[in-house]
């Protein structure tokens, strides 16, 4: 075995699930893990949940503890970003100065939040992506009556929302779509989550943020202003956004591809001994046909073990092909994702995201309980459940974990849905 | 191998079922888990390790 390490570059979910995998999958020398934040790896989603609200406090969101990560026996490289890559020496640079020439290199960078122009001047204007970020938001709603005005009504903004409102403040929730999570969810199921909203309190808006009010401190937020000219006066404004993919220190390298994240393969190799992996990664869905990219908990998780099990089998055959290497294999998940807002929790399989046809079931109004089936091209690609027995929603895992004709699928979910 | 599982913290995610549906099953209410067999056979271990890895919420902990 070479003396070269293999490095992780990315110390979240991804890369961590890579570095367990490279570990347990039989690599033995040398093994960093880069990390751009100071804190052990953690755990994001419960960032606008729990955490958020309250219950549950930094350290429950370490995903290993330092006992936990001993025996992996890591370099661990925290507080250190990655600046650039030469893909044919496989070679990384640190921001701290430090070359590395590496076995092979698992990207697992995921994104960053997209901001406005303006925001960074004034106090009170915040992102929601990393643990800082949330302890920093969490923080300017302590105490009450507090006027929360939250730029993107898609995951993270529905859900922010819904945990400022628990807590009891003013929320507006301000969106390009009428609906919440439309894009995501198409228009009925986010029907029904604009439902809960108001419901619930919170002020829903459609339009475009033109620019920052100022508050009555000089330096501070004072809201927003719609480019219709509606005002949203607010103490604390939240970018959700939306993120981009955190490929700018790749974008010497002429062999990688970085238009919206790293693109590889289906065995997600973006070039020989480099692979990528979570939020950062394109890759070729061996049964979807279109390069997909997800920013879902799961798919981290997964992709990270798949990219660390293929970038192993490439080298064992690059240094000592025999009947015994292992074989690389496509990825091919069944996506999925969930988000719970209020006391609603939705889950949803395979592609839900850019169908050209959806059908909606609402099965209870009052309770949000629905199901909708998305398509695209003809097939059936994806499936979304709320409210329903996990049963039921394995079952409608089933039918879209392979695309199928539409018809067959519609008829397949039906049949889960239909009392026994 | 002995399993535990922080069914505080479970997310409800269901991998851990499809993955090792004589390990783990979950609550028809909320669809959190619940552990059917702590100590595995040997045949199962590979199923839970794999699960243990996927679970989203990083509640299952497994001893040796």
């Amino acid at each position: 075995m070479t003396a070269r390490p293999l490095a992780v570059v990315g110390a979240s979910a991804a890369g961590l699930a890579a570095a367990e995998t490279a570990r347990r999958s039989g690599w033995t020398g040398p093994l960093t893990l880069i990390g751009d934040e100071p804190h052990l790896p953690y755990d994001r989603p419960p960032l606008s949940k729990q955490l958020l609200h309250g219950t549950w406090e930094s350290e429950r969101l370490l995903l290993r503890t330092a006992d936990q990560l001993a025996p992996l026996d890591l370099d661990l490289r925290l507080g250190t970003r990655a600046t650039a890559l030469d893909a044919a020496t496989r070679t990384l640079t640190l921001d701290d100065g430090a070359r590395l020439a590496c076995a092979g290199i698992v990207v697992a960078t995921g994104v960053t939040a997209r901001t406005l122009p303006g925001a960074d001047a004034l106090d009170g204007v915040l992102t929601l992506r990393t643990l800082d970020d949330a302890v920093a938001l969490r923080a300017r709603l302590a105490g009450a009556g507090h006027r929360l005005a939250v730029v993107g009504n898609g995951v993270l903004g529905c859900e922010a929302a819904a945990v400022a409102r628990e807590l009891g403040h003013e929320v507006t929730l301000i969106g390009r779509d009428a609906f919440p999570m439309a894009r995501a969810v198409g228009p009925e199921v986010g029907m029904l989550l604009a439902e809960e909203h108001r419901t619930r309190g919170v002020h829903l808006l459609t339009g475009d943020v033109a620019d920052f009010l100022t508050g009555p401190v000089p330096g501070t937020t004072g809201g927003v202003r719609l480019t219709d000219g509606t005002e949203v006066p607010a103490d604390t404004v939240l970018l959700a956004i939306g993120s981009d993919p955190a490929v700018d220190w790749l974008r010497g390298e002429p062999a990688l591809d970085t238009t919206d994240g790293l693109r590889c393969d289906a065995y997600c190799a973006a070039a020989p001994g480099i692979y990528a992996a979570g939020d950062v990664a394109r890759w070729d869905h061996p049964l979807h046909g279109v390069p997909l990219r997800f920013e879902h908990r799961m798919n981290a998780t997964e992709q990270g073990m798949a990219a660390a099990r293929n970038l192993l089998a490439e080298l064992a055959a690059e240094t000592a092909p025999g009947p015994d290497t292992p074989e690389r294999r496509p990825f091919a998940p069944v996506p999925y994702f969930w988000s719970d807002q209020y006391g609603i929790k939705l889950q949803a399989y395979g592609l839900t995201a850019d169908a050209d046809r959806t059908e909606t079931t609402v099965l209870d109004r009052a309770a949000r309980s629905a199901v909708a089936l998305y398509g695209r091209d003809g097939a059936a690609t994806g499936v979304l459940a709320a409210g329903l027995p996990p049963r039921q929603v394995r079952a409608l895992r089933a039918v879209v974990a392979t695309p199928q004709p539409w018809e067959e699928a519609r008829a397949r979910a039906r049949a889960v849905l239909a009392p026994a | 191998m002995k399993i535990t599982v922080a069914a505080d913290a479970c997310c409800g995610a269901g991998q851990c079922v499809l993955t090792a549906p004589e390990v783990f099953d979950q609550r028809d209410e909320d669809g959190t888990v619940v552990l059917l067999d702590g100590t595995p056979p040997a045949e199962r271990h590979d199923a839970v390790r794999e699960a243990a890895a996927l679970c989203p919420a990083g509640v299952i902990e497994l001893h040796a």
